[in-house]
């Protein structure tokens, strides 16, 4: 696909909340892999829908009904051509990727896992990623098994994989981009290593669908999730892929409308996938919001948007790692767009609010990945998270800020 | 650049944080109690020496931010020598202080943390030794967290 570099500065100009002042200085924000914003084609989109189409889906058979089923089920081609899928029929539409991760642990691990076998994960899960297997195993007497990171450069020890792939493992789950770390793992490398050895392959996409291109075939996985919101969708919204083999074969997940063919008082007959995982009315503002959103961004092109997210991060990480005093994280080499850091004796929530207060959006904590936090032996990190719509003299502006809060605390 | 600040990071909390009096453990305790703030996995503990209703010592350990960590400092400093029921008393002033800005008349050098009310995601940072305190004092075994106190 060959196209122009994106006209950056026009593209800003769709998101009408950049355009505001924060503490009287200019809104600067980099939190983007904790929500993305919105551009005005999205909610514009969400306007029309309840101006113009509401009513409930699949049930109707008037004209109204008509509008939001069509327009609820072509967010599901459109989903499915987001990543590569091979039919929509392997699109369920769930409230995030936690939800869609929740999911396949209750409805195939409960099936398919019993005492005595492996779950793999790595250290650097997202808590959405973890917590869901955890309960699995407590549930089933299965047991957890991760795949080391190396240090504070965050890269997964791959030396160490051909001795936890064993015969037990059944289901290996992975993050495809770190969000505490930028990492950026080869899911595509990792899953075909899996799938030699039978095992099942759940990839979270979360900080990958709208930053670069997804293709579900050529990575080679069994299930992918990601979220509506960090790809400048509404909230509330997130896609779960998965293998129509495996969706067939699943149970569903909940109970009530729209997942049934019929229903007698003891017994009921179940839709086939993906309707059998979507009970009770489902968001449909929410796909009709993620549908322009991933039109939006398609226009632009996600090969473009990852090398801008790249230059930002490249950027920040070599200015940062200018100054003294400071300690970055995750990968010197092909970074996703965000960058860790902490710096000497200022605690992460004290270079938040400080950055706050020139307007610069962070985030500080331990990113819902506190296992990692704890083998890196920190408690929290300062993040700057970076989309196509942020500009390299914003990363100046926010070195420039780091600067001074370091001035602040007297260093 | 931070002039705004200087309501919440007040001199004497910014050097309360960068040297924390009364930071360490006390062998002679005779309860203690944990603080946990599951937002940034700060973990603070406060040792007490009672004789009686007085507190004969008292110090903490742990990481946290400035304001946490100052918090903790302050609260010590003003703890040592005093009763249980002082101790129980000014936490409820402070509480009010940081959370609304009202201040009493006793608070003395912990009127630095009344400009924490205008920050409210940190709110819970100042708090967070006093829970601990408070639940050293009842004896409580289970940590605190600031997501199951009510400020
Ligand atoms: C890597 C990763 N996985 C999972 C999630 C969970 O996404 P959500 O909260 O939208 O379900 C996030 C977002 O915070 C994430 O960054």
């Amino acid at each position: 696909m060959s196209r122009t570099s994106p006209d950056w500065s026009a593209l800003r100009k769709d998101f009408p909340i950049l355009d505001q002042k924060i503490h009287g200085k200019p809104l600067i924000y980099f939190d983007n892999a904790a929500t993305s914003q919105k551009p005005r084609a999205v909610i514009d989109a969400l306007v029309h829908y309840y101006g113009h189409d509401n009513a409930n889906v699949h049930r109707g058979i008037h004209e109204l009904s008509n509008r939001s089923t069509m327009a609820f089920e072509a967010a599901r081609v459109r989903s499915a051509k987001f990543i590569n899928a091979r039919s929509a029929d392997e699109i369920i539409f769930t409230r995030g990727t936690t939800e869609g991760i929740n999911l396949v642990a209750n409805s195939w691990g409960g099936k398919n896992l019993k005492a005595g076998d492996v779950i793999l994960l790595t250290e650097m899960e997202h808590h959405s990623n973890l917590v869901p297997w955890q309960m699995l195993a407590q549930r089933t007497g299965a047991k957890l098994a991760y795949v080391p990171v190396t240090g504070d450069e965050a890269h997964l020890d791959l030396a160490k994989l051909d001795s936890l792939l064993t015969k037990k493992v059944k289901l290996f789950a992975m993050v495809h981009i770190s969000n505490s770390m930028g990492t950026v793992n080869p899911v595509a490398e990792l899953c075909a290593r899996a799938r030699k050895l039978g095992i099942t392959t759940l990839v979270d996409g979360a900080q990958s669908a709208g930053h670069c291109l997804v293709d579900v075939q050529a990575i080679g996985c069994d299930f992918f999730a990601f979220s509506g919101h960090k790809i400048c969708g509404p909230t509330g919204i997130g896609v779960l892929w998965g293998r129509q083999e495996l969706l067939d074969a699943m149970p569903p997940y909940q109970g009530g409308g729209e997942m049934i063919l019929s229903v007698e008082y003891q017994k009921t007959e179940f839709k086939k996938a993906p309707h059998r995982f979507e009970a009770g009315t489902p968001d449909i503002s929410g796909p009709i919001g993620l549908h322009a959103a991933m039109d939006y961004l398609d226009a632009i092109g996600r090969e473009n948007i990852w090398k801008h997210d790249q230059e930002l991060a490249n950027h920040a990480y070599e200015k940062l790692a200018a100054l003294k005093n400071i300690r970055l994280f995750g990968p010197k080499q092909n970074r996703a767009g965000l960058v860790s850091f902490l710096l000497k004796d200022v605690h992460a929530h004290d270079v938040v609010t400080l950055a706050d207060q020139a307007g610069v959006a962070l985030r500080g904590g331990h990113h819902c990945t506190q296992p990692l936090m704890h083998k890196l032996g920190v408690e929290s990190t300062a993040r700057a998270s970076f989309y196509f719509y942020n500009t390299k003299a914003e990363v100046d502006r926010f070195v420039e800020v780091v600067k001074e809060i370091q001035k602040f605390f007297g260093q | 650049m931070f002039d705004d600040l200087n309501d919440l990071y007040q001199q004497v909390i910014l050097d309360h944080c960068k040297k924390p009096r009364n930071f360490h453990e006390l062998p002679a305790a005779t309860c203690s109690a944990q603080g946990h703030n599951p937002l940034c996995g700060d973990q603070l503990k406060l040792f007490l020496a009672l004789d009686g209703d007085k507190i004969n010592d008292i110090s903490f350990t742990g990481s946290g931010c400035c304001i946490s960590k100052a918090s903790a400092s302050l609260l010590t400093d003003f703890a040592k020598g005093k009763t249980r029921g002082d101790l129980e008393n000014m936490f409820g002033h402070v509480r009010e202080m940081i959370t609304t800005g009202k201040v009493a008349d006793d608070v003395g050098k912990l009127a630095v943390f009344a400009g924490v009310h205008k920050y409210p995601a940190r709110v819970k940072c100042a708090m967070l030794a006093w829970h601990a305190a408070m639940a050293a004092l009842k004896g409580d075994q289970k940590p605190v967290t600031t997501e199951s106190e009510e400020i």
